[in-house]
């Protein structure tokens, strides 16, 4: 049997070569197809190996390579986990780099974007299949920079470049917390290797310690609030195929990262921690999602709700963190293949719905919604590809956005075999939240396909907008084909997690696809089952034959004639809705609560000309409670530290003295 | 042969349920008619309204969008199917395991999804109204719908409607707190989500609070013919589904004579009448309150399929 | 213990809970008097299907007292009050009612939670009873520190006395003693919250106690 690191090793040094290849040739023509040929090939490779060993066909030995540190080397390993990670960054790999060789052409910098892409592709294959603290802090470190790099490609852009130092500034913080994780983990003794953090035994303040830095750490990457800040603003500045990487791809490789630890290499769970994760997750959904309905830049709005879907998961984790510490296999099975499930589907739809956007935005160069309007008629292919996307996403069946959550909410409701009271009673309360980010998600899709796609078009760009190249419909196809298929078999999906769930929480669901008609059963027959194949076949049929007896039987006459309206039509677009008259209902629900909203409406005196003025103001209130005063202090202690560069030599010697001082007789003291 | 005879039940539940929704619907409106003191049209009037909206011609809007002429078939697709998988008269449906209860609201979900995007495609202020308006309602009566799930679910341990109705008919349930509020919240939602009187107004064309005959009103001909079906398919869900629920006597068991699905449907149909009867006379008796007034109403239905789940706690078992 | 006792003991118990979040979401004097005597009454009715079970006669005129004094002659009265003061008859919340709802539910958690861990092994009639009763507490004291308005303190006040009614008849064998010296306390806080009333009424012309606050130089 061929040693699966084989394959994924050299690719990795493949994409490593091409970023190489495109500094040098980033200026011709041909780099753009031969850049993403090359990502696209090996990603597909990746793509088809990974799929091969997390089905077992592929041998899953570890391997040390003399590199990084002297002493400890380089360790890879690929288990069933690493494996079905593995799946979802060369899925996302894959597509993306088809997606590139359309979308690539527009660039009006290749030169700023195409030596990162094979990069960061690179470094999210290796985060993966490290397997010793130093390569996955290594890797993670090379993930962060390609993908600020990648961030920067439009830098002449303000916003890009603040989006950019943000961006920077939290992956350094969450790069910190994971290196004090791993210092924590690794102990005194320094084992870096994961196999000897895996054996070591540490209190459970120590392994506490490590779970909430780890949260801090994978967390800001993943965008669990409230360190989600940066994420709105660095994920739509990127273009749009990396948008799709950033925000289906590497916000899966921190989940990785976060269950690698918690799960993997801290042995057993807290109960605690499972609060900690449902509440986290519970508000993180929420917030993502009601921040996505606001939104009227289309990118921005993807990104808010990248956070909602992340809260999602980190849900799932921790009710799966919290039947494993009770010692229920079976439960934490489901919930953690419901996680790990949606994290597939979410890395589906994402990419697709960031494809989307970036189609729209090489068509008509808008990503404000309310600039946009009744594209469905120029870019039909585009915008089938971006419905699938929306009903995917919105949970709605029989799409695979809702096997997860379907999933999640049987997890739930096992909540009361759990043994503890306040568990018992937060589960439920937790799936109501999930499920109001789930009807708000629905509500906030149908906004953002509304706006964009249906209507008449709001500005002349959109009136002239034409469907984008071949090769980017391509990559919409086949994810939005893969969201239909993943939701109507999930049963494939979800034997194919069983090895992860087994080696993680030491139990599995079911097998599901010996069931009839390919159903799925969570628990038992008796108790819930769904399934995605018939309820697709029974709407398929029961449309058509309403359509068939309909035409046949009864009318099949069509007039077209202005649009009725009450007897109403008013013939400019903009007295259509947009997107920020569509949120206003349930802005004005949530409104105060979440973003501290004021209206105010200023009305002239009768007679005078002026118009009259609506304005709404917003505030994110994570960023004024918890952000802004640590901006204001870190500003302050910058203000006073700058003081010290204007000091004499004898002052900077003395400084130094007695800094050396100071340190000994803390020595001294200690001893 | 029980094959043969649960895809007969099966059959027959989807004819069943396919017939008596006009029926309901003409009911509902002949008896407000008449605790209003009028004649009221007959009670098989919608099934004309149907015959006469199908044979018309469809005037289409100048930029309708193919999606707008798929919609009516898909929701109505949607709507039927989510309707086939409620037990009316008979338990042991052939597919109840297809979708279990929150399978079945996230099918109206998707059909509430495309009619929302309908309402959004000629490109109309009414039409936007309507849509964000009804988004708006779902985004709290489908968490509260979910909630009360929730609490029957955990009653009940498992999602399946025909398990959940079996077991809901055992003594061992008994009086619970918890069953009522939830009882209560699913009665608000259902009225939130058929457009009905607190929260919109069926029988209004051209006034600003209107929800769903915004969304529709660019449909003409067999289109409209098909979303009105489905409303009244939607309508006779939710009067099945509270019936299955919370009464479940005389819903006939699997394997059952003759006489067992002959007192089924007698008992279905009694049940659809009464909820039918409360439903007209409760829309007689309340005034239509203003459209943000309509998060007041539905957070009450949130907070108390909530507090019902919580509540399930405090009794017996459980 | 017969399921049926128990059910309609969980039923009142849990109504009074559901009462007491109505009384948080009124902003209507009148309504409010209205749900507080609607209040009053279940808990008569939950202390007298506790008298019959318990089979504890001196129950039976806790209920009574409740009956009379909390669901009819109270309530009247503050109406009669209402009146005379001619009171601004929308009460002003602190908070929006929505936050306050929220609030209310995380305080019945809260209940739960204390109430059913401490008491594992009690009789579950007296552990639910206990929880609800915990849950109608809580709820009283917010419905106090939401109003701006006394009356709706008052009314607030009373709903927590409510509360520890239903608890002290959910615990067995509480003497009546107790439970008359708790009705006459009550009596005696409504005689002088009613004064107290007045007095503001007189002194400041509203019964806003923010007025209080700008009298004490406390400006919010």
């Amino acid at each position: 049997m061929m040693q699966a690191l084989m394959i994924h090793l050299p690719l990795v040094g493949v994409l490593l070569a091409a970023a190489i290849l495109a500094t040098a040739i980033a200026r011709s023509a041909s780099a753009t197809p031969v850049v993403y040929g090359i990502c696209a090939a090996a990603s597909a490779i990746g793509l088809g190996a990974a799929v091969l060993s997390l089905t077992g066909g592929l041998s899953k030995e570890p391997l040390v390579l003399p590199l990084g540190l002297p002493w400890v080397g380089a360790h890879f390993r690929i288990d069933a986990l690493a494996a079905f990670f593995l799946v979802v960054v060369n899925l996302g790999g894959t597509s993306a780099s088809i997606y590139g060789l359309g979308y690539g052409r527009h660039e009006h910098a290749p030169h700023r974007v195409l030596p990162f892409f094979p990069a960061f592709l690179a470094g999210m294959n290796l985060v993966v299949m490290a397997d010793d603290a130093f390569t996955f802090l290594l890797s993670w470190e090379f993930m962060s920079l390609a993908s600020w790099a990648l961030v920067l490609a439009h830098h002449r852009e303000a916003a890009n470049a603040r989006a950019a130092y943000v961006y920077l500034l939290m992956a350094g913080f969450g790069t910190m917390a994971l290196l004090l994780a791993f210092g924590l983990l690794a102990g005194p003794g320094g084992e870096y290797a994961f196999a000897s953090i895996r054996a070591a035994n540490r209190t459970p303040a120590i392994a506490a310690l490590a779970l909430v830095l780890m949260l801090v750490g994978a967390g800001s990457k993943a965008g669990l609030a409230p360190l989600h800040v940066w994420l709105p603003l660095a994920h739509p500045a990127a273009p749009s195929h990396v948008s799709a990487l950033m925000s289906g791809v590497m916000t899966k490789v921190a989940i990785y990262g976060f269950i690698r630890v918690v799960f993997d290499l801290l042995g057993e769970p807290a109960w605690w921690s499972s609060v900690l994760l449902l509440a986290l997750g519970g508000a993180t959904a929420v917030l993502g999602i009601l921040h996505a309905l606001m939104e009227t830049d289309l990118k921005r709005l993807l990104a808010y709700s990248t956070i909602e879907n992340i809260g999602v998961i980190f849900a799932g984790l921790g009710l799966s963190l919290a039947f494993e510490a009770n010692g229920m296999g079976w439960a934490a099975a489901l919930a953690l293949t419901a996680a790990l499930f949606h994290v597939f589907n979410h890395s589906l739809f994402k990419s697709l719905l960031f494809f989307g956007a970036g189609a729209v935005l090489t068509a008509t160069g808008q990503r404000d919604m309310d600039k946009l309007g009744g594209l469905i008629h120029r870019m039909p292919a585009t915008s089938v590809a971006f419905l699938a996307g929306c009903v995917a996403i919105s949970a709605l069946p029989p799409f695979n956005g809702f096997v997860s959550e379907w999933m999640i909410f049987q997890a739930i409701l096992q909540s009361p075999s759990l043994p503890g009271w306040g568990l018992k009673i937060m589960v439920p309360a937790v799936g109501g939240l999930l499920a109001l980010a789930a009807a708000l998600a629905a509500a906030c899709f149908v906004r953002a396909f509304g706006v964009v796609f249906l209507g008449r078009p709001r500005s002349t760009v959109a009136e002239q907008a034409h469907e984008v190249d071949g090769f980017s419909v391509a990559a919409m196809a086949v994810l939005a084909a893969l969201c239909l298929l993943a939701g109507i078999l999930p049963g494939f999906v979800i034997d194919g997690l069983a090895p992860i769930t087994q080696a993680l929480v030491g139990g599995t669901m079911p097998s599901q696809t010996g069931d009839a008609w390919l159903s799925i059963v969570p628990i038992a027959e008796g108790r819930s089952s769904y399934n995605g194949l018939l309820v697709f076949a029974f709407i398929a049929i029961s449309a058509w034959l309403a359509a068939f007896l309909v035409h046949r039987f009864a009318s099949h006459e069509l007039r077209r004639g202005p649009a009725w309206d009450c007897g109403f039509p008013e013939p400019s677009p903009a007295t259509q809705y947009t997107g920020g008259s569509f949120a206003q209902p349930i802005r004005r629900v949530f409104g105060t609560l979440v973003f501290g909203a004021r209206e105010t409406v200023e009305m002239p005196p009768p007679g005078d000309m002026a118009p009259a003025r609506h304005t709404v103001e917003m505030r994110d209130l994570v960023w004024d409670w918890l952000f802004a005063p640590i901006a204001g202090a870190v500003d302050f202690a910058a203000g006073y530290l700058n003081r010290l560069q204007f000091l004499t030599i004898r002052r900077y010697l003395s400084f130094v003295f007695l800094a050396l001082v100071a340190l000994l007789l803390v020595l001294a003291l200690w001893t | 042969m029980d094959l043969i005879l649960s895809f007969l039940i099966q059959a027959a539940q989807m004819a069943v349920v396919l017939a008596l929704a006009p029926l309901l619907t003409g009911f509902v409106r002949k008896v407000k008619a008449r605790l209003l003191r009028r004649q009221g049209a007959s009670v098989i009037q919608p099934y004309r309204d149907l015959a006469r909206l199908l044979r018309k011609e469809v005037v289409l809007a100048q930029n309708a969008s193919w999606l707008f002429r798929v919609i009516p078939y898909l929701i109505f697709a949607a709507t039927w199917v989510a309707a086939a998988l409620v037990p009316t008269f008979a338990g042991g449906l052939l597919f109840s395991w297809t979708a279990d209860l929150i399978a079945i609201i996230a099918l109206l979900g998707s059909a509430r999804f495309f009619l929302a995007l309908a309402g959004m495609d000629v490109g109309t202020s009414f039409g936007g109204i309507g849509a964000s308006r009804e988004v708006m309602i779902a985004s709290l009566a489908e968490p509260a719908m979910l909630l009360t799930v929730f609490a029957l679910a955990l009653v009940a341990g498992s999602t399946q409607l025909s398990t959940v109705a079996a077991v809901l008919a055992t003594p061992e349930v008994g009086l619970r707190v918890s069953l009522a509020m939830a009882l209560i919240a699913l009665v608000m939602v259902a009225l939130a989500e058929n457009a009905r009187i607190p929260v919109d107004n069926p029988a209004t064309h051209l006034e600003l609070t209107m929800v769903h005959e915004a969304m529709v009103l660019e449909y003409s001909g067999r289109h409209l013919a098909m979303i009105e079906f489905a409303a009244s398919l939607k309508l006779l869900l939710y009067i099945s589904l509270i019936a299955c629920v919370f009464v479940p006597w005389g819903i006939a068991a699997p394997g059952s004579g003759l006489a067992g699905f002959a007192l089924g449907a007698t008992a279905y149909l009694a049940k659809l009448a009464v909820g039918g009867f409360l439903l007209a006379f409760f829309e007689t008796s309340i005034a239509k309150m203003r459209v943000f007034r309509v998060p007041d109403f539905l957070g009450v239905a949130l907070m108390l399929s909530l507090l019902g789940t919580l509540l399930l706690f405090a009794s017996r078992s459980l | 213990m017969n399921g049926l006792t128990f059910d309609i003991a969980h039923m009142l118990a849990g109504g009074l809970v559901l009462v007491s979040f109505m009384l948080l979401y009124q902003d209507r004097l009148y309504a409010l008097l209205n749900v507080y005597a609607l209040h009053a009454l279940v808990l008569s009715l939950s202390v007298a299907w506790q008298a019959y079970v318990q089979d504890a006669p001196h129950l039976y005129v806790t209920a009574a007292i409740a009956l009379v004094f909390k669901a009819g002659v109270i309530p009247i009265a503050l109406h009669r009050i209402i009146l005379r003061l001619g009171i601004h008859r929308d009460i002003e919340t602190v908070v929006g009612i929505g936050m306050t709802m929220l609030a209310g539910i995380g305080l019945v958690a809260l209940s739960m939670v204390v109430m059913l861990r401490v008491t594992p092994d009690a009789d579950p009639l007296a552990r639910e009873d206990l929880a609800f009763a915990l849950s109608v507490l809580l709820l009283g004291l917010l419905v106090m520190v939401t109003r701006r308005n006394a009356i709706g303190q008052v009314v607030g006040f009373m709903a927590l006395e409510n509360g520890l009614v239903l608890a002290a008849t959910g615990a067995k064998g509480m003497p009546l003693v107790v439970e008359i010296s708790v009705a006459f306390s009550i009596v005696i806080a409504f005689v002088v919250i009613g004064i107290f009333l007045f007095r503001i009424r007189e002194r400041f012309d509203t019964v806003d106690i923010a007025a209080l606050d700008d009298f004490r130089g406390e400006r919010r």
